[in-house]
């Protein structure tokens, strides 16, 4: 293993005055594309992300929904959420595949604490590097989606990683490629927005006059994006945040505090051997009699 | 340890010093990083049709060997076949699931038959299964072919046996299927495909 991907835009963890190696950062940003109004809620993407990624999830328990796992974990990086709307006297089933979004401007990343525990690759994708995650969960508060998840097993965090070792050598995610009904999409971030386009124009001429892509622009705009039938209400998307922000906490934290106390260790320290070069060490043997008289 | 007021300052201030450089983030080593290693890399891969329905969605099986003599070879992953007409690399659900279809303990793997009131499986070969098989045709043809209607006219109808075909099968499959159903005089056919 090695460092030469370098192509590393953030590295949690690090100081800004000794970034990541970042000088094969001419990449074109890619971007997966979800697109909920042709999803059928099959979970082929579900199935195919835990093959390539070598994930088995227990076997759990029907509780009447259709969510199977019930909800995102370490050993389950995507989950499809049903929800059932009534409006209008009409019944609208909307089913969202959840996961990661990597985000432009990752909470998670600025939440760690743990140099390079997470990083941002020049393509956009977030990835969690587990080896040195110290499993102190700051990602899973940061993430304005709750989306990681911190591992019963070994204590360390993990998520999507956008099949990550796939779009290195130039495939496409497992879940993009399995997608029966090519509600996935992956290409560029541009290549997608236009998709995007199309596909919203169709909708609206179909009656459904909110139609929209789902970018967010309070983390960057994010490299999963979707097409919602209902863009002006997210929420109703099992609670899709309409404005997703990173914590301002966790920007005082990292941007504010974490300098000024680095600076005041920093201070104090210096301080310290100032004071001994000025007034040099006390004479222990003085001290020791000052102190017995 | 023995250790005084002095050297325990000394101690304290060098640690502080340390805190101090990694918290600014100087810290002496890098913490090695990379993606995963692409799992596929020399894998041998071999096309194939999935197993399950009539859509016959093309897949490629990837096994560990290069086919060298010493290896076994263990298929570890499946996904869809972008080459196939029909799928072009999609598979749902079932079919992104195969290679535990591949190496689930409750697969059949041989011939098997549970003979009339028993309860256990019992393993037999295929020359046996074959054979056994023909035989129970054979009689059950022989004793109830119908040949004729009530009306006398010609019907060479075997109506006491069905086949269920297997689903993934091609045109010419499905067409070699009828030829060898209906030359027996069979009228109930069927497989998922409903040829």
């Amino acid at each position: 293993m090695s460092l030469q991907t370098q192509d590393y835009l953030a590295r949690s963890g690090t100081n800004a005055l000794t970034p990541p190696p970042r000088a094969r950062d001419a990449q074109l940003k890619v971007a997966k594309l979800i697109d909920v109004s042709i999803c059928i809620g099959c979970k082929a993407c579900q199935v195919a992300c835990a093959e390539w990624n070598d994930l088995r999830e227990e076997v759990g328990f029907n509780v009447g929904k259709y969510e199977n796992p019930l909800n995102l974990s370490s050993e389950t990086w995507t989950v499809m959420r049903f929800n059932e709307i009534e409006e209008n006297g009409k019944l609208q089933w909307l089913i969202r595949k959840d996961g990661c979004m990597h985000c432009s401007d990752p909470g998670c990343l600025k939440a760690c604490p743990s140099p390079g525990a997470i990083v941002k690759h020049a393509n956009g994708i977030v990835d969690f590097i587990s080896e040195n995650c110290i499993g102190c969960g700051y990602c899973v508060t940061g993430c304005p989606f709750d989306v990681p998840r911190i591992s019963s097993h070994d204590k360390r965090a993990y998520k999507c990683t956008l099949c990550v070792d796939r779009v290195s050598v130039g495939q496409e995610p497992a879940c993009v490629k399995t997608c029966p009904t090519s509600a996935i999409r992956f290409g560029t971030k541009e290549d997608m927005k236009h998709v995007a386009e199309e596909r919203i124009a169709e909708l609206q001429s179909r009656g459904f006059a909110n139609a929209g892509l789902y970018d967010p622009e309070g983390v960057g705009g994010t490299h999963v994006m979707y097409v919602l039938h209902h863009a002006d209400r997210p929420e109703l998307y099992n609670g899709l945040p309409k404005d997703p922000k990173i914590n301002p906490l966790i920007g005082f934290w990292k941007g504010i505090f974490k300098p000024l106390a680095a600076v005041g260790f920093a201070v104090t320290f210096a301080a310290a051997a100032l004071h001994y070069l000025a007034v040099g060490p006390i004479d222990p043997e003085e001290h020791d009699e000052e102190e017995k008289s | 340890m023995q250790v005084n007021r002095r050297q325990f300052f000394k101690i304290c201030s060098g640690g502080m010093a340390g805190t101090t450089l990694a918290a600014l983030g100087f810290s002496p080593s890098e913490a090695l990083a990379d993606v995963r290693a692409y799992k596929l890399l020399r894998a041998r891969e071999v096309r194939n049709t999935c197993p399950y329905c009539s859509v016959g969605c093309g897949i490629l099986m990837y096994s560990r060997s290069d086919e060298s003599g010493n290896v076994k070879e263990s298929i570890f992953h499946i996904e869809g076949d972008p080459d196939h007409p029909v799928s072009r690399g999609a598979l749902c659900p079932k079919g992104a699931g195969l290679v535990g279809f591949v190496h689930s303990k409750d697969r059949l793997r041989y011939p098997e038959v549970r003979e009339a009131g028993s309860k256990e499986w019992k393993r037999i070969s295929w020359e046996e299964a074959l054979e056994r098989i023909a035989r129970h045709i054979k009689e059950d043809r022989d004793a109830n072919f119908v040949e004729t209607n009530a009306n006398g006219v010609t019907v060479n109808r075997f109506t006491t046996t069905g086949m269920f075909a297997c689903t993934a099968s091609t045109n010419e499959v499905g067409y070699l299927t009828q030829k060898f159903v209906r030359s027996l005089g069979m009228v109930s056919v069927d497989h998922v495909a409903r040829i």
